[in-house]
C-alpha cells in the first residue's frame, strides 16, 4: 500500500470522527446523570458558528474554541433551566433547543458567508511532521489530541472519581441519591452544561478542522449522529470512541468516493445518505444484541419530581 | 440522664393536611423507642424532619440537651443520626461497596472502606460481598446494606422505618438480634412500625401517633396488643365478619403447570405453578417481595400469556391463551399491586379509569364509540357503595389518597360481580378503616360464590383473610393447605426457601 | 418571603388555555428587546412578523395556505406524542408523501378523468406511511428509538428527493432544471376560492382536525393512545397492546405528514423541486405542542404559526430580516410554552419564611 495515499485517508477518518467523538462524550456523561439532551446538533451549530466568528475576527482559534465552549454551554442552560428546574418535557425542550440552535447560527453566521479561515493546524514543528508517520502522530490539530484525551478523562472520571460516583447514581436512581443527601439538580445542571461545552467544542471542529468557511446547518445532521451513538456504545466511553471511529469510516468513504468521481454507477446521494442509513443498521445491531435488559441509565429522560 | 433526642411541639403542615401537630417525645441513650401508628398517621413526616429531609414548620429538635436545626441527611449523620429507609434508597446498577461509599460523607479511599465494611459485617453478623451488583441481591441482603452503610458511621440514633414489611420471619429474628446487640451498646434506635407484636418483642417505649397528633407515650411490655392497636386506630376493633358453615363449592380456578418466561434481566419468572380455588373460597398466596408475585399476577390477569391455553381455566373454558379483554369477558378480574400507573392512570378523571377495565362486561362501548355516561354512572355507584372520598366521578385518580384510590379499584372491580377475582397487596398502604373495608367486601364478594385469589406479603392479612394458603418463593409455589394447619413458622420456612420444607410439611398428619 | 411551588390536585384548565396565548406574546416582547439588542429594528420586526400578517387581507390566503400542512402534520405528529411515541421525522415522511404523489402523477400524465388526484393522495399517505413503517417496526420489534430513526430517515429522505429530481424524474424539456415535469390540470388541487391561491388542502385540513378531535374524544382508539401514553402498564391491565398501538401512532402521523406532502405538491408547488422540504415537518412540532397536542388546539396553533411564517417572509424584504431568525421566534415560542407548563401543574405561592435559627 502507498503510504502516501493511505496516511491523507486516515487523516481524514480522524478528521471526520472528531467533532461526534467529543459532542458524543459530552452528551454520554449528561445521559449517565439522567438527562437526555436531544438538543446537541443545536449546540454543536452554536458552537460551529461562535467558533468560526471569533476565529476570523480575532484569528486566534484557541479563543475561538473557548467561546465555542462557553456559548455552547450557555445555550444548554436554557435546557436545563427548562427540564430541571421546571421540569418540563425533555424531548420536547431538546427539540426546541435543537431549532434554537439551527436559527441562532444562521442569523449569527449570516454575515461571515463567503469567508474564510484557516485550518487549526498542528501544534507541533512542521519538521516533526515530515515522514508520513510521523505524520499520524504529530500532524493533528490541537483538537484531535484533546478529542482523545476527553475519551480517558470521561472513562477516569466516570469509573474512578467520587464525582463520577455520585453522577451515575444520580442517573440510575435519583430519589435515593437524592435522600441520601446529594444535589440531584446541581449535578444534572454540571453534566448538561459539560455536556453543552463539549457540543460546542465538537461543533468548533467543523470550521476549524474540516471546511474553514460558514454555511448554514453545516453540522448536517452529525449532532443527531453523537446521540446515536452514545446508544451504539452502550454509555461507555471506549466503546464509543470505536463508534466514533466507525462512522469516521463510513464518511471517509462518502467523501473519497465522491471525490474520485468513480462512483461505480451508485449515485452519489446514496453515499450522502450513507452515514444516515448506518446510524440505523448500528442502532438495529446493538439492539438485537442486547440480552433482555438494557445498559442505559435508569432514570434517563425522567424528570426528577422529588416527593417532598 | 439527658435523653440522646428530644422533640418538642413539631407540626407541620401540608397543602390539605396536618401531618404532625404539636408532637413531643424523647429518646433515652440505649433505648429502643417505637413510633407506632397507621399509615398516613403522620410517622414517616415526623423522622424526615429529624433526619434533615424536612423542616418543621415550628416546634424545636434537642439532640443531647442542645437545640439544633437538622438542615439535611448531612447535618443529621454529622450529629450522629442513621436511618433506614423502608424504600432503600440504593443504586441496583452499582455495586454493594459503591452503594455504601455514596452514604459516607467523608471521603475514604476505597480500599479502606471495604476493610472497614467488612470489619463492621463481621461484628453484626450481616454478612455480604462488598463487590456485587445490588440489582442481584434479595430484599434481605439490600437492608443489610442499608444498615451497614448506617452502622458504619457509628450512630448514636438510628432510626429505622418500617424495616420488617419486607422480611421473612426469620429475617426478623436476626434482625432483631443486631438491633438489640445495638442497644446494649448505647446508641438509641427508633422503630417505626404498625406491627404491634415486634414492637412488643422489641421495644422498651412506644409512641403512638394517630391524625398526626401524639396519642400515648406507653411500654409495650405491659401493654396489649389489643390496648395499643386501639390507641392507634382510636376506636374498638372491627372483626372481619364471616357467615357462619360456608362450604366451598366447585372448582373455579384451575391453574395446572403455569410458567412465564424470564423478561427483564432482574425479572423472578412464574416456574409451574399448579393450583385450584372452589367457588367461595379466598386463597391466600404469601411470600417476600419479588419472588415472582407480580409475574403470577399478571400471567393470571392475561397481561402476560402462558404458552398453553389449559393452564389457566374458569369453569373449565381454557383462558391461557386470551388477553386481558378476553378473560375479563369470562369474568375473570384482576387487581394489579401498584395502584397508580397500572390498576389505574393517575392523570385519568376516576370517570375515564372505570372505562380501562369495564368498558366490555358492563357495554360501555358500542361500535367503537365509548359511552361516557354510563363509564359516569357505574363510577358514582363505585364511589357510593365503598365510601371513595372524591369529588366526584371527574376528580382525577392522582388526586385521591393512596386508600381511596385502593377503595376505588376493588370497588370498580367487585361491582362487576367477576366469577374470579384475582388481587395483589390489597391493602398495602392503606389506613386500617379502609383496609379492614376492603377485607369485608372480598369476604362478601366470596360468600356469592365467586373464587378469589389474595397475593399478600402481610401474613396477618391472609392469616385473617385467606381459607386456604400457598406460599410462593422464586416463582415456586408450594402445595396449598388450610390456613389454620399452617404455624407461622412453617410459613416462614417456606418463604424463606428451604429446601425439602414442602416435603416435610406433607409428611405431618393434617 | 420566599415563593413555593404547590402542586395543584388538578391540572388548571384555564391555564391550559392561556398560556400559548402567554408564551406567543412573550415571545414577541423578548423577540423585540433580542432583535434591537442586535442592531435591527427589534419593535418593527415582531410588527412585520406577528401582526402585519393578520392585519393585511392580502396576505390572509397565505396563512390559509401555509396553515393547512402545519395542521395536518402536526394533528398526525399530536396523536403520536400522546401515545408518548416520538415520531420527529415528519418532515422526511412529508417528503415520501410529496415523492409519491409526484410517481403517480408522472405514471398518469397520459391520463385524464377524476381519479387521478385521489389516486395521487392515496399514494402519498402510503408514501408517508412508508417512511414510518421502519422506525414502527424497529420499535416494537427491537425497541430501537423512534426519535433516532424517524429523524435519520429524513436526511435520506432529501437524498432520494435529490437523486430522482436530478436522475429519474428529471424534466427532460426543463433546460437541465432538477425538477420534474409541471402536473397536469387533473393532478393539480382544484382551487376553492377562485381568483386566490386557496387549494382544497385548506378544507382537507380542518376536516382532518376535526376528525381526529372526535377520535381521540370519544372513540375507544383515543382511549387507547391516551393510556398508553400516561401508563403504560395500565394499558396493558386494560387490555391494549402497546405495541399495536405505536404502530398505529407510527403510521397515522406518517400518513398525514405524507397527505400533507401530497397536498404541497399537488397545490403551491405544482411539480417536485429540490427545494421542497420546506421545513414543515419540523415546524409541524412546535404548533403540536403550542396547540397543547389537541386537534382544535392545533388549528390555531397552525393559524398562528403561519402568521410567523408568512411574517418571516415580509420581514425578509422590508427590514432584510434574515429568514433563520424565524426559526428563532419559533424556539422561543416553544421554550416559553414549556417554561409555562409548570403553571398548568403547580401554582405558585408566596411564603413567609419561618426557618428556626441555628443554635448547635
Amino acid at each position: 500500500m502507498n503510504m502516501d495515499l493511505v496516511v491523507p485517508i486516515i487523516i481524514t477518518l480522524i478528521g471526520a470522527s472528531t467533532p461526534i467523538l467529543i459532542a458524543a462524550l459530552g452528551e454520554l456523561v449528561v445521559e449517565k446523570s439522567g438527562v437526555l439532551n436531544l438538543g446537541v446538533e443545536g449546540m454543536m451549530l452554536i458552537g460551529a458558528v461562535v467558533a468560526f466568528a471569533v476565529t476570523y475576527t480575532t484569528g486566534n482559534p484557541w479563543l475561538g474554541i473557548l467561546l465555542a465552549a462557553a456559548a455552547s454551554a450557555a445555550a444548554s442552560m436554557i435546557f436545563a433551566f427548562l427540564t430541571l428546574s421546571l421540569s418540563a418535557n425533555q424531548v420536547a425542550t431538546g427539540l426546541a433547543l435543537t431549532i434554537f440552535g439551527t436559527g441562532f447560527s444562521a442569523l449569527f453566521g449570516q454575515a461571515y458567508t463567503g469567508k474564510p479561515i484557516s485550518i487549526f493546524r498542528s501544534i507541533f514543528p512542521e519538521a516533526l511532521a515530515t515522514h508520513p508517520l510521523w505524520r499520524l502522530v504529530f500532524g493533528h490539530s490541537p483538537l484531535v489530541y484533546f478529542s482523545l484525551l476527553l475519551v480517558v478523562a470521561v472513562w477516569w472520571f466516570l469509573k474512578k472519581t467520587r464525582a463520577g460516583l455520585i453522577l451515575r447514581a444520580v442517573g440510575e436512581n435519583d430519589l435515593s441519591a437524592h435522600s441520601i443527601g446529594y444535589s440531584v439538580i446541581g449535578v444534572r445542571y454540571a453534566a448538561v452544561a459539560f455536556g453543552g461545552a463539549m457540543a460546542g467544542i465538537g461543533g468548533s471542529c467543523f470550521p476549524l478542522l474540516l471546511t474553514p468557511q460558514w454555511a448554514e446547518r453545516l453540522t448536517a445532521g452529525r449532532g443527531w449522529i453523537a446521540l446515536a451513538l452514545v446508544v451504539f456504545a452502550a454509555w461507555r466511553p471506549f466503546r464509543l470512541f470505536g463508534g466514533a471511529y466507525l462512522f469516521g469510516l463510513v464518511m471517509t468513504i462518502e467523501l473519497y468516493t465522491k471525490a474520485s468521481g468513480g462512483t461505480g454507477g451508485v449515485p452519489s446521494e446514496f453515499w450522502a445518505a450513507l452515514p444516515y442509513l448506518a446510524t440505523i443498521a448500528v442502532l438495529v445491531l446493538i439492539s438485537l444484541r442486547r440480552s433482555g435488559h438494557s445498559a442505559a441509565p435508569a432514570c434517563l429522560g425522567k424528570p426528577f419530581l422529588p416527593t417532598n | 440522664m439527658l435523653p440522646r433526642l428530644e422533640l418538642r411541639g413539631i407540626t407541620k403542615r401540608f397543602p390539605g393536611v396536618l401531618a404532625n401537630d404539636n408532637v413531643s417525645f424523647a429518646v433515652k441513650p440505649g433505648e429502643i423507642h417505637a413510633l407506632l401508628g397507621e399509615n398516613g398517621a403522620g410517622k414517616s413526616t415526623l423522622v424526615k424532619m429529624i433526619y434533615g429531609i424536612m423542616q418543621p414548620d415550628s416546634g424545636e429538635i434537642y439532640w443531647d440537651g442542645a437545640r439544633v436545626t437538622v438542615a439535611n441527611p448531612k447535618a443529621a449523620r454529622r450529629l450522629g443520626i442513621g436511618m433506614v429507609f423502608q424504600h432503600f434508597s440504593l443504586f441496583e446498577a452499582l455495586t454493594v461497596l459503591e452503594n455504601i461509599a455514596l452514604g459516607m460523607d467523608a471521603k475514604i479511599p476505597g480500599r479502606e472502606l471495604e476493610a472497614r465494611i467488612r470489619a463492621v459485617m463481621t461484628k453484626y453478623g450481616l454478612l455480604l460481598d462488598p463487590h456485587r451488583t445490588v440489582a442481584t441481591l434479595s430484599v434481605g441482603e439490600r437492608q443489610r446494606i442499608e444498615i451497614v452503610r448506617a452502622l458504619l458511621l457509628d450512630p448514636k440514633l438510628l432510626i429505622m422505618d418500617e424495616p420488617t414489611s419486607v422480611l421473612t420471619p426469620q429475617e426478623v429474628e436476626q434482625l432483631f438480634g443486631v438491633l438489640r446487640t445495638l442497644a446494649g451498646q448505647g446508641c438509641s434506635i427508633l422503630y417505626i412500625s404498625h406491627k404491634l407484636h415486634e414492637i412488643k418483642a422489641l421495644c422498651d417505649t412506644a409512641t403512638i401517633l394517630r391524625g398526626g397528633k401524639l396519642v400515648d407515650t406507653c411500654d409495650p411490655k405491659v401493654e396489649t396488643s389489643r390496648s395499643m392497636a386501639e390507641k392507634m386506630i382510636g376506636a374498638g376493633l372491627k372483626d372481619i365478619v364471616r357467615g357462619a358453615d360456608r362450604i366451598m363449592g366447585p372448582p373455579k380456578l384451575v391453574v395446572t403447570k403455569l410458567s412465564t418466561l424470564k423478561l427483564g434481566h432482574f425479572d423472578v419468572p412464574v416456574d409451574d405453578v399448579s393450583f385450584t380455588v372452589r367457588a367461595g373460597e379466598i386463597f391466600g398466596i404469601a411470600g417476600v417481595a419479588g419472588n415472582g408475585q407480580n409475574a403470577l399476577l399478571d400471567a393470571l390477569s392475561g397481561e402476560v400469556h402462558g404458552g398453553d391455553s389449559h393452564s389457566v381455566t374458569l369453569d373449565g373454558h381454557p383462558l391461557g391463551l386470551l388477553d386481558t379483554t378476553g378473560r375479563r369477558k369470562h369474568g375473570l378480574c384482576a387487581v394489579p399491586e401498584e395502584r397508580n400507573g397500572h390498576a389505574a392512570v393517575g392523570d385519568f378523571s376516576l370517570s375515564d379509569n372505570t372505562v380501562l377495565t369495564a368498558r366490555d362486561r358492563l357495554g360501555m362501548v358500542v361500535l367503537g364509540l365509548i359511552n361516557s355516561g354510563a363509564a359516569k354512572t357505574y363510577t358514582g355507584q363505585v364511589i357510593a357503595e365503598f365510601a371513595v372520598k372524591a369529588l366526584g366521578p371527574g376528580a382525577m385518580a392522582g388526586s385521591l389518597s393512596g386508600g381511596n384510590l385502593q377503595k376505588y379499584i376493588m370497588g370498580r372491580e367487585i361491582m362487576q360481580k367477576p366469577t374470579v377475582l384475582v388481587v395483589s397487596q390489597p391493602t398495602w398502604g392503606v389506613d386500617a378503616g379502609a383496609a379492614a373495608a376492603i377485607h369485608q367486601a372480598l369476604v362478601d364478594l366470596a360468600a356469592t360464590g365467586s373464587a378469589i385469589v389474595v397475593i399478600s406479603q402481610d401474613l396477618d392479612e391472609l392469616r385473617a383473610l385467606s381459607d386456604t394458603l400457598a406460599v410462593i418463593n422464586m416463582g415456586r409455589l408450594s402445595s396449598a393447605r388450610p390456613t389454620a394447619d399452617f404455624s407461622v413458622e412453617e410459613i416462614g420456612l417456606l418463604m424463606g426457601g428451604v429446601h425439602g420444607v414442602d416435603e416435610v410439611i406433607d409428611a405431618i398428619p393434617a | 418571603m420566599q415563593f413555593r411551588l404547590e402542586k395543584r390536585a388538578e391540572p388548571s384548565k384555564a391555564m391550559l388555555y392561556l398560556t400559548p396565548i402567554g408564551a406567543v406574546l412573550l415571545t414577541a416582547l423578548v423577540g423585540a428587546i433580542i432583535f434591537s439588542l442586535i442592531g435591527y429594528d427589534g419593535v418593527r420586526a415582531v410588527r412585520e412578523i406577528f401582526v402585519t400578517p393578520i392585519l393585511n387581507p392580502l396576505k390572509w390566503q397565505d396563512l390559509a395556505v401555509k396553515s393547512a400542512p402545519l395542521i395536518i402534520i402536526a394533528v398526525g405528529l399530536a396523536i403520536g406524542y400522546r401515545a408518548n411515541v416520538w415520531n420527529i421525522g415528519a418532515e422526511g415522511q412529508y417528503i415520501l408523501g410529496g415523492l409519491a404523489g409526484t410517481g403517480v402523477a408522472l405514471l398518469t400524465r397520459d391520463f385524464s378523468g377524476p381519479w387521478i388526484l385521489p389516486l395521487m393522495i392515496v399514494a402519498g399517505m402510503v408514501g408517508g406511511m412508508s417512511w414510518a413503517f421502519l422506525p414502527a417496526l424497529l420499535r416494537t420489534r427491537l425497541q430501537v428509538n423512534e426519535i433516532l430513526t424517524s429523524l435519520m430517515l429524513t436526511y435520506v429522505a432529501i437524498q432520494l428527493l435529490n437523486y430522482l429530481v436530478i436522475g429519474p424524474w428529471k424534466d427532460p424539456m426543463g433546460f437541465g432544471f432538477p425538477q420534474t415535469r409541471m402536473f397536469t390540470a387533473d393532478q393539480l388541487l382544484p382551487h376553492i376560492i377562485p381568483g386566490t391561491i386557496v387549494h382544497m388542502g385548506v378544507p382537507i385540513a380542518v376536516v382532518v382536525a376535526l376528525a381526529a378531535w372526535f377520535v381521540m374524544s370519544r372513540l375507544v382508539f383515543g382511549y387507547q393512545i391516551k393510556v398508553v401514553g400516561s401508563a403504560p402498564n395500565a394499558a396493558r391491565y386494560g387490555g391494549f397492546s402497546v405495541n399495536r398501538t405505536i404502530w398505529m401512532a407510527l403510521l397515522t402521523s406518517g400518513a398525514l405528514a405524507g397527505l400533507a406532502g401530497v397536498l404541497e405538491v399537488a397545490g403551491p408547488f405544482g411539480r417536485m423541486v429540490p427545494s421542497f422540504p420546506t421545513n414543515y415537518g419540523f415546524t409541524a412540532i412546535i404548533v403540536a405542542f403550542l396547540g397543547r397536542l389537541h386537534p382544535i388546539g392545533i388549528i390555531f396553533a397552525g393559524l398562528a404559526m403561519a402568521v410567523a411564517v408568512v411574517g418571516g417572509e415580509v420581514a425578509q424584504t422590508t427590514i432584510q430580516l434574515p429568514a433563520a431568525a424565524v426559526g428563532i421566534f419559533q424556539s422561543m415560542m416553544l421554550f416559553f410554552l414549556l417554561a409555562s407548563d409548570l403553571l398548568v401543574r403547580y401554582r405558585v405561592r408566596m411564603v413567609g419564611s419561618n426557618r428556626v435559627e441555628v443554635t448547635p
